[in-house]
């Protein structure tokens, strides 16, 4: 893998750090009036998902991290793995439970989502940003509610657990942002 | 809504103001009786400084047969000097400086600086006249002053004038420097890393902070104190998180100018850069003789950030590099 110097730092740049696979968000250059310039980087671990600030003297480099993002179908779990498959190829790839993580409450089956590869290997999933999914559990509640004023809590097919208003009944399909959690729309 | 890409960064309100900006720092030297100068941007020879990387252009036509490498000047400062050293008395100029590999929220590679020198005036009595200028401008409450030694006594509890470099490693260790130090074999980059991460986010925030007497080998063009030679006589100035001028009390011995120059390129040639030819007419110029003076570089774009509330360097000048 190639070095980079932190002349190239970018946001999304991914890059080694502690051995761990990492993506720049935000590179800042600090200068004092006269000497050693630096860069001051906020960088998200991309297994952890943790993110922290670090410093770089400006100049220096850093060993790039051989990660990337591919597009492909969710399309089965077998309790161990969530299998997901390449459109075009046909090419199938497993993530486990750690690469998946909490983001197993938005897989629909034949939904594309993001499957980021560190050296061939699945380390994330990210999900569509809006899934479609059923509900199987929820109050009654009452009908004729439009406003939407404080909600009650629905469980959906998946396990997933959202706000909805209180009109949104069982059984009906509703559309969801994965990045906030927060019930969209009825699916007709 | 982010403007298409031909429309200036800055928008013509906040031009208008800094023509405003403008005119009065030229009123302020009027009144003062400092003559307002040109130098060149293109010079045969640029700056020796480890730290900072120039801009070079090559010339071709009459009177350079074979052509003639060109360098954009990342301060007038030789310049200056050689007026200085002709006679001019007190000078100031708002010049474009040209720095590569500088880019950021305060850093545009090039930017307008302002530059003055007081023949006569120790580095006090130049603090007094930025802080009058600086007060024209912003309005701000009194500026404070400190010494390089106790900002770094009041913030971290470490004195940088003593501290062994061990200690100082592990100062930066406790700070989470851990990488940098560990490789690091000079003792000015950790005082630069921990002034720059560590001191400055802690001092000049209610009020603009002159902090004077820098180390010795921090020195630059600054000439070392009579009373205590590990300081020199360079002070800079920090307000609200930006660095804004840096001063010296300059130096005027060509032949410690020349020993110096020549370190850094010692310096350069160590860490795999190329030496740059030192400015001849800059030293004969000291060799004449430089009238003992203050200088100090003002960095007009941040000062105008300031005065205006702008939280980018682009937000200030007409087009910012990504639309240069």
């Amino acid at each position: 893998m190639a070095n980079y110097s932190t002349n190239e730092f970018k946001g999304g740049l991914k890059i080694m750090l502690d051995g761990e696979p990492c993506a720049i968000l935000e590179n800042e250059m600090v200068k004092p009036g006269k000497g050693q310039a630096f860069n001051r980087v906020r960088i998200r671990k991309l297994i952890s998902g943790k993110v922290l600030e670090k410093t770089f003297k400006s100049g220096d480099s850093v060993e790039g991290a051989d990660v990337m993002d591919t597009d492909l179908a969710y399309l089965y779990t077998d309790g161990e793995f969530w299998h997901f498959m390449n459109n075009e190829t046909f090419e199938q790839i497993a993530a486990d439970e750690k690469a998946v993580g909490e983001n197993v409450k938005w897989l629909v089956e034949n939904d594309v989502c993001t499957i980021t590869l560190w050296n061939g290997s699945p380390i994330a999933v990210t999900p569509p940003n809006f899934v479609e999914l059923e509900i199987t559990e929820t109050d009654p509640g009452l009908k004729g509610d439009t406003a939407g004023t404080g909600g009650k809590p629905a469980t959906l097919s998946t396990g997933a657990v959202v706000r909805v208003p209180l009109f949104v009944q069982i059984e009906e399909v509703i559309r969801v942002d994965t990045r906030t959690g927060e019930y969209v729309s009825r699916v007709k | 809504m982010p403007q298409p890409f031909w429309a200036p960064s800055a928008d013509i309100t906040t031009l208008k103001k800094r023509a405003a900006i403008l005119a009065k720092i030229r009123g302020f030297f009027a009144s003062k009786g400092v003559i307002e100068v040109e130098t060149p941007s293109l010079c045969r020879a640029s700056v020796t400084d480890v730290h900072l990387a120039s801009f070079k252009t090559h010339f071709v036509g009459p009177g350079s047969e074979g052509g003639l490498d060109l360098y954009l000047q990342t301060s007038p400062e030789f310049a200056m000097k050689r007026l200085l050293a002709a006679g001019s008395g007190p000078i100031y100029q708002l010049a474009k400086a040209f720095r590569n590999e500088e880019s950021g929220r305060h850093h545009n590679p090039e930017f307008t600086m302002l530059e003055w020198y007081r023949p006569g005036f120790d580095e006090f009595a130049l603090m007094d006249e930025i802080e009058q200028l600086i007060q024209l401008i912003l309005a701000c409450q009194p500026c404070t002053r400190i010494t390089y030694q106790q900002a770094f006594l009041d913030v971290l509890g470490i004195d940088p004038l003593t501290i062994s470099f061990d200690e100082l490693k592990q100062c930066a260790n406790e700070h989470g420097y851990c990488d940098i130090a560990q490789q690091e074999t000079n003792p000015d980059t950790l005082l630069q890393l921990l002034f720059c991460m560590q001191v400055e986010p802690k001092i000049g925030i209610d009020a603009p902070c002159f902090v004077y007497h820098f180390p010795a080998s921090q020195a630059a063009l600054a000439q070392l104190n009579e009373q205590d030679s590990r300081v020199a006589g360079r002070f800079e100035l920090y307000y609200q998180g930006m660095e804004l001028a840096n001063g010296f009390n300059e130096l005027t011995d060509a032949k410690e100018q020349v020993q110096r120059f020549n370190e850094d390129n010692l310096q350069r040639t160590q860490k795999g850069l190329s030496a740059v030819a030192i400015d001849q007419q800059f030293i004969n110029a000291l060799e004449h003789g430089l009238p003992p003076c203050s200088g100090v570089a003002l960095g007009i774009d941040r000062l105008i950030m300031l005065a205006l509330n702008k939280g980018h360097i682009s937000d200030v000048i007409a087009f910012g590099i990504e639309r240069a």
